[in-house]
Parts: structure tokens; sequence; C-alpha cells
């Protein structure tokens, strides 16, 4: 039989291993040792990982391996490895949400989304880097230091999934799992040449997520293809009774989106309010021309405007601080995690108070109470409930837009990945790179961005945003696997191939 | 003009019109458990002022008769069957535990009233 | 307990002066399978941290499920209690530290309870007779209860004075059903009893519906007494609430002290304190909590991990249907049937007694006979002991076989109060203690001649007198022949025996 696989293991999408898996060409052992390998190699600086669990890894792909000797069926992600954003729980493996308040913990439970990961045989090598508790447009919030993006280590690489995004771009591994709540999985894709979903919200199950904005967070998948991002997908979501928020519904077939990849006749809506002023000439130059190519495919490109986006910010300011203010109370080191301050003398208010001073970074401590003052009464009306109606007016404009259209896009952040170090003082500096991918969390539909070229002033990446009504994640796929596969015939290669060597 | 406001109020660097003192920040603090510094407690002040003069501006927009939208997804009546189920065993519970003491969670001393 | 006394105004004068004004807040702990939020068990007393999950603990990660019986029995409640039942509300959070909360935050209803604007009717005993109080119900809500804390390293176990503290999570996350009463006026000098009434009328109730064992000493029913007193004539007044109320009878109690200490410091020229005070037991006495420097601001807000609750009409009617006979109209049905008076039924229900009564006359006895047992002998015999009447240790079967014997001549009524007291003091079943006892009627006529053949010739003046007219003086013989068998002739019978013997009518 002809050999699927051209080159280096690293650097093989999860589709094409899937194959060389099943025709017997490569074992699980080999990818997943090649991987730790490659994590040995370059993550001293990345920083991608947090915790990297070599013995179970090795033993699963071990185990997979001999299932498949033995004539077992396996599903078509068995055997491969996965980068985990430690925000979710996975029973007895380091859990720490890129927070000091934390560190050590092993949860005595599985999330929903191992549950399902060990249940299709993909091995999880680790847990990836993150800005704590998933705030921050950076991973410099983590408490663990910051990750680098390979395409250049003295900048960012997106936040808060910044070590899953980075994993992928630095072939650590051909798979990963991030949590989007304003664009935490859509802009790291986006600086790091990598396609990242954030799936409809509801659809992927929140059990053992460990929460920042209940309302809005939403775990999803991460990949260098879009076709490898439908398969992990189809693997992640799905219908779960230990979350209530879960939709009782049948995923949409994303894997049959991206193979279809036709977007002729389609319309797709340019978003008046995303893009122009304030976003960096290179990344309006590698839109336009992914526009260009879209109309060259045969889609209908308009422009719709959306009027409420201006706002979107402002509400996501308010809506997130106030829901993560209560979602953060029960780190009081009473029953997990850090106890600080418990002399014998010092009362538990007091041990509460200090355990949560000296394991919250200034981004979170800022953000609970920005969140406890929108909340508080005499302002609950002004904030938080104003807040609220702006969601509805942007489910509006959203709805609106899907009257006129399939899918709506925009570039996925304003600019390419900007240095360690630039922005980290200046947060509403930093929230300003969350304008274009806050909307969707805001209403709940589903967006993908997928890499389209690199900025010309700076050769960074540039990412697209797809954006699909609620329950229509199969289109992100259609036309994200048809941009991608066009801007990969112009290319002559995937974009991800020029990263520079770490 | 910043992307935070492309309307019409000021933000940011410009006038900022939301004036959260150290006394407010203080109490913010408390409520939510967090023993700032003397320095914290001043740079939050301007930092929360200034966020907050950014996002005031949903105040602009919303009329009365616009609903809150609190659930993204506009399901109702989730319930679970009333079976009970084995939960997790006590050594995995006591092994996370900062402080235990004859099967229990040991915490500090509680000031004041039950 | 406390250093200086609490000053206190004398009831009457109190009354005379002021209007007292309630307001009274259960809550029942529900008797569900498992938790509101979660599958763990609710059984009373496990093991420490055994019935918990990543869920009730509150981990990092943990998502709640809202447990649809709960649901169901909180409509039920509020049917009862003749509530409007909200068509759409939500649950919302309920935001403050206490190590005891395992999220330091509480899952409640804050401004969309389920049940509003209802009623509950109960009647009290007053010198003038039986009468009935309307109490309107504000609303009755859906929340989680919280881990229980024992205090370590001080004397008495309470807070004060404790190094530290222990926590067992087994009851958090068990369903709490909360309700609250509109403020009751208009009781002025009944307001204890009118408290003690209706929070005795809401346990009838709640396990009437079979929702909870509404036990004050297990806490799955709590109550916590808001009381404030409003000058005749005058707007309302500050109120108090006092907490740690653990019986129906420190219910009435707490009232009572409330007005008493309110009044002394109005009187007094002072001003009431809105404050959460503590109910002692021991001294009937409530005395303050701790200050608060900041005042609690909860910051409630939709829980966004759950969706609405939005109870069909459908729904609704099919549950209205499984509501039972209502405790009050079981009373009015029972007090018909028994062809008994008002004051009859309320003194049954002041003793408590009106269920032991109704399974008395299943055991075949007839309900005079049922009521004169519970409420005279049993009774009486409880206060002495200090229990309960059902803690007594009779119960109905007994009475049904005492009956039995009576009836078929084996026991006379005095008799039979020794087979009880036989009973109570654990000595076996109703026909063990005859035997062990010998408590059997002496009935055979000869016995009982020679018995009063004795008497006489003990006594022998009392021949004439009965024979010189004086009857009465035969009860001399009777009670001496009583004496000689150990009570167990019927005297009736020894009477009549006595007089045929002398030839006297009696």
């Amino acid at each position: 039989m002809a050999p699927v696989m051209d080159g280096d293991l690293i650097r093989q999408d999860a589709a094409t291993l899937s194959a060389a898996l099943a025709s017997g060409e490569v074992t699980s052992q080999e990818i997943t040792q090649a991987c730790l390998d490659r994590i040995s190699q370059v993550d001293d600086e990345v920083h991608a990982f947090l915790y990297v669990d070599t013995d179970a890894a090795m033993a699963t792909a071990r185990d997979i391996d001999s299932r498949r000797a033995a004539g077992q069926e396996l599903g078509p992600l068995a055997g491969i490895p996965l980068a985990l954003k430690d925000v979710l729980t996975m029973r007895g493996v380091p859990t720490t949400c890129g927070s000091r308040i934390l560190e050590g913990w092993r949860p005595p439970y599985d999330s929903t989304i191992v549950e399902k990961l060990r249940a299709a045989d993909v091995v999880v090598l680790g847990k990836t880097n993150m800005d704590e508790f998933a705030m921050g447009s950076s991973t410099e919030h983590s408490g663990y230091g910051p990750t680098r993006n390979p395409w250049d280590l003295e900048r960012i690489p997106g936040g808060s999934g910044g070590g899953s995004a980075a994993a992928l771009a630095a072939f650590e591994a051909p798979l990963a799992i991030g949590t989007d709540t304003g664009g935490s999985i859509r802009q790291p894709a986006s600086v790091t040449g990598t396609v990242g979903v954030k799936p409809t919200y509801g659809a992927v199950s929140r059990y053992g997520l460990v929460a920042l904005a209940s309302s809005l967070d939403q775990a999803g998948p991460c990949a260098r293809t879009v076709m490898d991002a439908a398969m992990l997908h189809e693997v992640m979501a799905g219908y779960d009774p230990r979350d209530s928020t879960s939709i009782n519904a049948p995923v949409p077939d994303v894997v049959a989106a991206a193979r279809n990849a036709d977007v002729r006749g389609m319309r797709i809506g340019l978003v008046r309010e995303l893009g122009g002023e304030g976003y960096q000439a290179g990344v309006r130059e590698q839109f336009d021309n992914a526009v260009r190519v879209l109309t060259d495919l045969g889609a209908e490109v308009v422009e719709v405007s959306c009027p409420h986006f201006d706002y979107a910010l402002g509400a996501y300011y308010l809506i997130l601080p106030s829901e993560a203010s209560s979602n953060l109370a029960r780190f009081d080191g009473m029953r997990y995690g850090l106890r600080a301050g418990d002399d014998g003398s010092a009362s538990v208010e007091e041990v509460m108070a200090r355990t949560r001073e000296e394991g919250f970074g200034a981004e979170v401590k800022r953000r609970i109470m920005l969140g406890t003052y929108a909340l508080s009464s005499g302002y609950y009306d002004a904030y938080y409930g104003q807040a609220q109606k702006v969601r509805t007016l942007i489910s509006r404009d959203f709805a609106e837009a899907f009257d006129q259209v399939d899918v709506l896009i925009s570039p996925t952040t304003p600019t390419t990945a900007f240095k360690i170090g630039e922005k980290v003082d200046d947060p509403l500096a930093m929230y300003l790179n969350d304008i274009a991918t806050i909307p969707v969390n805001l209403a709940g539909n589903c967006a993908m961005s997928v890499p389209i070229g690199l900025a010309s002033e700076d050769g960074l990446p540039v990412g697209l945003q797809i954006m699909a009504p609620a329950q229509g994640d199969d289109r992100l796929y259609r036309v994200g696997a048809a941009l991608e596969q066009a801007l990969l015939d112009k290319r002559g290669h995937a974009l991800i191939e020029e990263v520079p060597s770490l | 003009m910043c992307s935070w406001s492309k309307g019409s109020k000021p933000c940011c660097k410009d006038e900022v019109m939301a004036n959260i003192t150290r006394e407010q920040v203080q109490h913010l603090a408390h409520l939510a458990r967090l023993e700032l510094t003397e320095e914290e407690t001043e740079h939050y002040a301007g930092q929360l002022s200034a966020i907050v003069d950014a996002v005031e501006r949903v105040s602009e927009v919303a009329a009365d008769d616009i609903p809150p939208t609190s659930h993204p997804v506009p399901m109702t009546n989730v319930f679970r069957e009333d079976v009970a189920r084995p939960g997790l065993n006590r050594a995995d519970v006591e092994a996370g535990a900062p402080s235990w003491e004859d099967d229990r969670f040991r915490v500090p001393r509680i000031l004041g009233e039950e | 307990m406390s250093a200086s006394a609490i000053q206190r105004m004398n009831y009457d004068d109190a009354l005379a002066a002021f209007d007292p004004v309630l307001g009274l807040e259960t809550h029942v702990e529900l008797g569900t399978a498992s938790k509101m939020f979660c599958g763990c068990a609710t059984e009373f007393g496990g093991d420490p941290n055994t019935q918990v999950c990543p869920v009730c603990l509150g981990l990092p990660g943990s998502m709640p499920v809202v447990n649809g019986a709960a649901v169901e029995s909180t409509i039920r409640m509020g049917l009862a209690l003749n509530c409007s039942i909200a068509s759409w509300c939500r649950f919302a959070r309920k935001n403050y530290f206490y190590p005891d909360m395992p999220k330091d935050y509480q899952v409640s209803q804050y401004d969309e309870p389920l049940c509003t604007d209802g009623f509950l009717d109960v009647v009290v005993d007053t010198e003038d007779g039986p009468r009935e109080f309307r109490v309107e119900i504000e609303r009755v809500h859906m929340e989680e209860d919280t881990g229980k804390l024992t205090h370590a390293g001080g004397d008495t176990g309470r807070i004060h004075g404790a190094d530290y503290s222990l926590v067992d999570y087994n009851r958090a996350g068990i369903p709490l059903i909360e309700i609250v009463t509109k403020p009751i006026v208009g009781a002025g000098a009944l307001a204890p009893i009118v408290a003690r009434a209706y929070v005795t009328e809401l346990r009838d109730l709640m396990r009437a519906l079979g929702v909870s064992d509404v036990r004050m000493d297990q806490g799955s029913l709590r109550c916590d007494v808001n009381v404030s007193l409003a000058p005749a004539g005058e707007p309302w007044g500050t109120r108090s609430e006092t907490k740690n109320v653990n019986s129906l009878r420190s219910v009435e109690r707490a009232v009572r002290f409330e007005i008493e200490r309110q009044a002394a410091v109005l009187t007094g020229g002072g001003r009431v304190i809105q404050e959460t005070r503590h109910f002692h037991e021991d001294t009937g006495e409530t005395t303050p909590g701790r200050s608060k420097e900041h005042a609690e601001d909860y910051r409630y807000f939709p829980e966004p991990d759950l969706v609405p609750v939005a109870p069909s009409a459908e729904w609704i009617e099919e549950l209205r249907g499984t509501l039972p006979e209502v405790p009050s109209a079981r009373r009015a049905r029972l007090q018909a049937e028994w062809g008994i008076s008002d004051l009859e039924m309320q003194t049954l229900v002041n003793a408590e007694a009106l269920e032991l009564v109704e399974q008395t006359i299943a055991h075949g006895v007839d309900q005079a006979a049922a009521r004169k047992w519970w409420t005279g002998e049993f009774t009486r015999i409880a206060n002495e002991q200090g229990v309960a009447l059902a803690d007594l240790g009779v119960t109905p079967a007994h009475i049904g076989r005492v009956e039995a014997l009576i009836a078929d001549g084996s026991l006379t009524d005095k008799l039979a109060r020794q087979v009880f007291e036989g009973v109570i003091a654990g000595e076996g079943d109703v026909d063990d203690v005859v035997a062990a006892r010998g408590l059997v009627v002496v009935g055979d006529d000869s016995t009982l001649l020679a018995a009063i053949e004795t008497a006489l010739a003990e006594q022998p003046d009392v021949a004439e007198k009965i024979r010189g007219g004086k009857v009465q003086a035969a009860g001399a013989i009777v009670g001496a022949v009583m004496k000689a068998t150990k009570g167990q002739a019927d005297a009736a019978k020894v009477r009549s025996l006595l007089l045929e013997h002398l030839g006297v009518d009696g």
C-alpha cells in the first residue's frame, strides 16, 4: 500500500495520521513518542505546556496499539495525540486553570469532554498554558509565565488559550482543545496561523469546564486544518444530561461539511462594523484578498450592518466579570487548592481574603471587582441589567443578518500578534483584541477562525472569522474548508509550513 | 477616537466620568474577600474607573421595552429524576482538602453568628 | 448566658401600649431521595462527607441539574397554601462567603419565586373560645441547604470561643423550600400562640402532603421569627429577626420574649435595632448576633447554569389533583363524624392526639373511649414524664386490646390503668402485663362473697348501718374488698353482691 504520510510525523495532520494508523503504516506509540520528543525539544522556549502526562500518554498509546493489533474496531481519532487546555478537569492530573490558587490540585473527576476523549481513544499529552481562569487575550496573565508564539518567540500567542494554539503551531500536537468565552480559541488561532472553532453555545458539555462566564463559555476544537477540527468537533460535541444548558439535538455533520467544501451559491455577509478603522492595514489586506477568493469560488459577498455590535465590548465587559466574580467565589481555601495565612489564630474571613489575594493575579482581581461592582445593589440595573439588554439587541442583529446571508465574515482580530509586554499593563487596550469575536459569544451562535495569510508589514499570521447561526456549525466547516483549499492551491502549501523552525 | 467609543461619549484617557474611589474599592474588595494592599487599592481605583467609563455606553442604547437575555439558549424545564446514586469516595474528597480532621474539612475560626 | 439581665416589660402592659406585627420564615427540608441539584443521597445522620459529589461540593467545573421531584413538591406545597404558581420563573444566585457554602453562593430564587400570594387558616384557643386567623403567605420558593458546621476547641460547642470549625457537606445541596408570610397583624395578645399555631398547622400540612419529615428537632423544619411593635395607632416599628427557634414551644416563647423586650426598649425611650438575634432554649431569651460592619449585599442575578422553570397549566392541575385532604378539612370532617364540639376537637388538637385517636378507632375502639384515654390518662402521664404523647410507649393497638378485654369483662377501667402503667414502663405487651402482674378481674361470685364476708366480719357495725338505710356505708366494705383483691375485683359487682347478701336494695 502506498504510504499515506509525507515528511515528519509531527507535521502530519490528524486526518492523515488517522489513515496511517488504520493502515498500519504507523503506531500510536510512534506518534505519541514523536510529539513527546518534540515537546522536550521546543517547549522550554515555547512554554505551551504546564503539565506533560508522559507515562499515562504512552500507556494509553500502547493500549490502543495492542487493541488495534488484536483486530478491534477503533474510532477515527483513536491513537492520535491531543493537547488539553488546563481549564478542563481530568481525574488525577494537575488542573491549574493557569492560576496559583489551584497549584497542585488534581481533580477527583473527569470532565465530560475528557470522558469523550477517553472513549474515542484520543491520547491526551498534557495540559496547556492559559491566561489565569481564561481571563485574557495574550496568555501573559498566566500564573506560570507566558507562552510564546512559535512564529516569533518575542510575541504573544493570543489568549486565553495561547498554550493550545502554540502547541499546534510548534508541531507539539496535531490536535488541541480550547475554550472560548470572548474569543479565547479564535483569537489565538488567528495569531498563530491555526484553525479554532467556537461551537454553538450548548453544543459541547460544560460539565468539568471550570467556569469563567457561564452564559458565554464554550469548549471547542483547535487544529492545523479545518478537517482535523471537524473530526475533533464530532468527538467533543453532543448532549450531556449533566449540563442543564446542553442542547438535546444531534450534532450537525461537520465532517461531511468539511469534505463538501463548496461555497457556490452561498451568500456571505461582510459585517460593516467589524473592520475598517482600528484594524491593522496588513490584516485588512489579507482579509480583502480572502473575500476575492470566496467570490471567485462562487459565493456572493454582500455587506451587512449589525449596528449594535458597537456595544458588544461594553456589554461583554459587564456580563463576563459579573458572572466570573460569582464563579470564582468558591476559590476560598476551604475545600481545595491554596490556603494562605492559616496560622491558627487568623479568622476564616482573614484566611479567605489572604488566600485569594495571594492566589489570584491582577487581571483576575480586577475583573472580580468589576463584576462585584456591576452586580452590587444600586448598580445592577444600570450595568448588568443593561448589558443583558444589549445582548438581546445583538442577537436580533444576527437574526436579521442571517435572514439575508448564510454566514458572516470579518477579520478575527484587529491586529497580528503583538509583542509580549506591550499591552499587559493597559487593560482597555488588551480588551480591544476581542472586539470582533465577542458578539458571537453574547448571542450564543458559532464561529471559526481560519488562517488566510501573513500580514505584509510583519509577516505574521492573519485569521478570517466565519460566523454562522446557532446549530449551523456545519456552515463554518463548509466555508472554512473551501477557503483553506483555495488558498492552499494558490500558495502551493499550507500556511503553517511557513512557521520558522524552532 | 478609540474603538471603545465610536459613539458620542469620551472615554479612556479623555475626561473620566465614573469615579470609583479608594473607599469603594475597599468595599468591593471586602465583598469579594480580597485582601488588597494600599498600592493595589489605589491602582485598581483608577483602572476600574476607566473601565466603567468605557462600558457605561451600554446605557446609551437599551430602551425599557427590550427584554434582557440571561440565557442564549431558549430552553426551559430541564429536570432530572429523583434517584440517589453514589458520589465521591471520601478518600478522594480528603485528598484535595487543605486541612482535614475527624472526617471533615477543618476551617479557621468563624467569628460571630451561626 | 448573658451577664446583665435583659429588660422586659410585663406582657399585658406591653400589649396595652403596642400592637405586635409578626413575620414568620420557615424552611422545609424536602424528603426527596436525592439532592436539589445532584444525585447524592439525602439520608439524615450519614457518615460525614460520604454523601457528596463534585456538584454539591462545588468543585471547579461542576454544574447543577434540577431535581424534578423537588419542583413538584414545591408546586404542591404552593397549591396547598392557596398560592398562585408562576408560569415562568428562574433560579438566582445569592452571593456571600461562609465556610458551610461550597460555592460561596447559594442557588435560590429572588424576584421570581415559584409560588406567591397564598394563605393558611389557623385556629387558636382564646378565653372566648376558638378563634380563626388567616395567615397570608407572601411566597414559597426553592433553594439549597448548606453544609453542617461543628465548632471545636471552645467550651460550649458554639461559635464564640471556638478555635476552629469542622464542616460536613452531606447536608449541602438538600432541597430547602422557604415559606415566607406577609406581615401578620391584628393578633394582639394572641400573637405568640398564633405564631405557634401557624407553624404547627404548616407542619401538619407538610406531613399530609408527604413532602418532608418536618421535624424541628432534626432540622427538617426550621423557623425564623420576626417581631416588631407598633405603638397603638401608629405605623409599624422596626423588626428583629430571631433564629435558633427549634421547637413549637420555642416559637411561642421567642415571640413573647421579643414583645416584652422591645416594649421595654421603646417605653424606656430607646429604639429597636434591626438585627438578627439568637433564641436560647434554656432561658427563653434572645440575645443579639454579631453586628456587621458592612451590610450584606447578596448581588442577586439569574443563575446562568440553569434554565427557567415553566410549569404548564396541565401539570399544575395534575398536581392539584394529588393534594390530600388538608388538616383543617380533615378536622372538620372528623368533628362531624364523631359528633363532638369545637372545644372537644380543640382539646384533641392541643394535646396532639388527633391522629392517635383516629388510629385507635381503626383498632375497633369507640371514639369517645379513644378520646378519653388519649386526652385524659395519657396526656396526664405524658406531661408528668415530660414526653410527647406519641413517645409514651402506648400504641393504638394496645388500647384496642385493652378495650376488648374490658368489653369481655376481663378488665375493669381501674385495672386497665394498671395495665397501661405496665406497658408504659416497658414491661411488655398488654397480655404480658396482665399475666405478669396478675391483673385479672376477680369476678367469681364465691370468691367475692368470701371476701365480702371477711370484710363484714372485720367491720361489724357497717352491716347495721347499711340495713338501717345508710347505703353509702357500703363503700367501706367495697373498699376493703378491693384492697383484699388488690383492686382486681369489679367494684360495681362487689357492691351489688354485698347489698344482695345483706338483703338490701341498692
